[in-house]
């Protein structure tokens, strides 16, 4: 029951306290806005280079970003802490690591889906890229499951964050290589063996190809498949995030450096 | 003048060896535009028109690191120098205002040649990217010509961002937009014909063409006298802002308010 009560309420509360700066006028242009100018962006470089059709790109790039929200709202569950002076107090208590932290993660994939969800339907309105009806539901899905796997690297990445001190810079670099490796905007089949083989154990890759195939009119049992893959590559994030928590955690009462910068 | 002149000379050098030594400032003018390069590489090499690929897209990318790093070094100018204390002394100090701030602007300007180096060695050491330029002497004034007139793009957004609250946001806002509009990546007749006049009035739709066309071919002449102009009237704009935030701040005591 505490555990539970940790998961929801400690999670609601803990995200309410690191973002009470969110408002409005930092919200809408941050994460409503520059989605859609990043798809805006790489729908015109396609053109212009004559690769892939605007559902391509919206597809990819709508995805893609739920990763600004996953992997810099999850480093702020650390770092935040730490900028407030509060991670002394979370980690000394003898609160249950996975809810304590998992519950944090619940509020930053519900925003991660939305900011996903929305983008995705602005750039369709923009660019007129129409989609079957019957292939929004199943889309809804593959938002949520890349939401997911993406939070899991934002705990890896938050674990991360205890030893690094410029994790901003750390979390631009991440969103990069996804923006890259994920085939957000280029077809994986022509990158490089190597960045194919790296693609398929990221998070997002799968959940791009299944969004495409949906759009294309496939049913959504023919992406049961890639959203499993997906769902199992958040678990292992999600699983490596915490040990990565755990062992930080343990050298940082070992050395003294938790609230070290 | 000649006092003028090395003020901005001294602050210009200590502003470049400042933002040097950030390692957020680095990592990101270097980094970031070797992603969106190593992307459009691939989305021109893949495409049914390539166009000139590789340089074309390493230079877009390098532009596109200038513009980022005036957008939120020189429109989180102010801001910063209020966050670090320093803000007073700024503007107490005997010479104009602007003359302690343009050093600043076009410093931040100048951390783009890290960007600019950077996807053209990424290119090199990594595609293979050919670094024979059409034109190398107009390549250099060219560029130059680009980091002067965004140094005082940089100005005017230093000095009106401020009078916003949440300035960073609109850095946030304003980075895919102007990368878009402006053509960085794109051939600009893409776009619809009501960005047209949104593009010519911004400093590196001028930049980006003339140092293309010293690259790969093309009179760069033009496209270098409109960087020259459009830098003129950034100076005046700035100079007008600028005075007024002084004055605003000085009249209602608000200079180290948050």
């Amino acid at each position: 029951m505490n555990s539970f009560r940790l998961f929801f309420v400690g999670g609601l509360t803990s995200y309410r306290a690191l973002f009470y700066w969110l408002s409005p006028t930092i919200y809408i242009p941050s994460l409503i806005v520059a989605p859609i100018f990043q798809i805006l962006l790489f729908a015109y470089i396609g053109r212009s280079a004559g690769l892939q059709s605007d559902v391509f790109y919206v597809t990819g790039n709508a995805i893609q970003y739920a990763a600004i929200p996953c992997l810099f709202a999850m480093s702020q569950t650390v770092s935040g802490e730490r900028y407030q002076n509060t991670l002394h107090a979370i980690l000394v208590s003898p609160a249950n690591r996975f809810p304590l932290f998992v519950g944090r993660a619940l509020p930053v994939m519900g925003n991660a889906a939305f900011v996903s969800a929305f983008s995705f339907a602005a750039g369709c309105v923009i660019l007129g890229v129409s989609l079957p009806a019957g292939s929004i539901p199943g889309l809804a899905v593959v938002i949520l499951v890349a939401a997911f796997s993406c939070t899991g690297l934002g705990l890896t990445n938050a674990a991360v964050s205890l030893r690094v001190r410029e994790n901003a810079v750390l979390s631009n670099v991440i969103f990069g290589f996804l923006l890259i490796f994920t085939g957000a905007n280029v077809p994986i089949s022509e990158l490089p063996t190597w960045m194919q083989d790296v693609s398929h154990v990221l998070p997002l890759t799968h959940a791009i190809q299944a969004a495409r195939d949906l759009a294309a009119g496939e049913p959504f049992s023919d992406v049961t498949g890639l959203l499993a893959t997906e769902l199992g590559i958040g678990i292992a994030y999600l699983a490596g995030g915490l040990a990565l928590l755990r062992v930080f955690e343990w050298q940082g009462r070992k050395h003294a450096t938790l609230e070290q910068l | 003048m000649s006092q003028a002149f090395r003020l901005f000379w001294t602050g210009w050098v200590f502003n470049v060896k400042n933002l040097t030594m950030s390692g957020f400032f680095i990592l990101n003018a270097t980094i970031s535009p070797i992603f969106f390069a190593t992307i459009a590489h691939y989305m021109f090499a893949s495409g049914a028109r390539p166009g000139s690929g590789l340089v074309y897209a390493s230079l877009g990318a390098g532009m596109m690191g200038i513009w980022s790093s005036v957008l939120f070094g020189s429109g989180g100018l102010i801001q910063w120098q209020r966050w670090q204390g320093t803000l007073e002394y700024v503007i107490g100090v005997p010479p104009r205002l602007i003359v302690v701030v343009l050093p600043m602007t076009v410093a931040t300007a100048s951390i783009g040649l890290y960007s600019i180096a950077s996807t053209l060695l990424w290119g090199r050491i990594i595609f293979g990217l050919p670094l024979d330029f059409v034109h190398p002497a107009w390549f250099v004034v060219a560029l130059v010509g680009s980091i002067v007139s965004l140094g005082l793009l940089g100005l005017v957004l230093s000095s009106t961002f401020v009078l916003l609250r949440n300035a960073n946001s609109l850095s946030n806002l304003l980075e895919y937009p102007v990368w878009l509009v402006t053509g960085l990546l794109i051939s600009l007749s893409l776009l619809p014909g009501w960005t047209r006049p949104i593009s010519w009035v911004l400093a590196p739709t001028w930049g980006i063409r003339g140092i293309r066309y010293a690259a790969l071919g093309g009179d760069p002449v033009f496209p270098i006298v409109m960087c020259a102009a459009l830098g003129l009237i950034y100076l005046a704009i700035g100079h007008y802002t600028l005075g007024y935030f002084e004055v605003r701040a000085r009249k209602s005591a608000t200079l180290a308010l948050r």
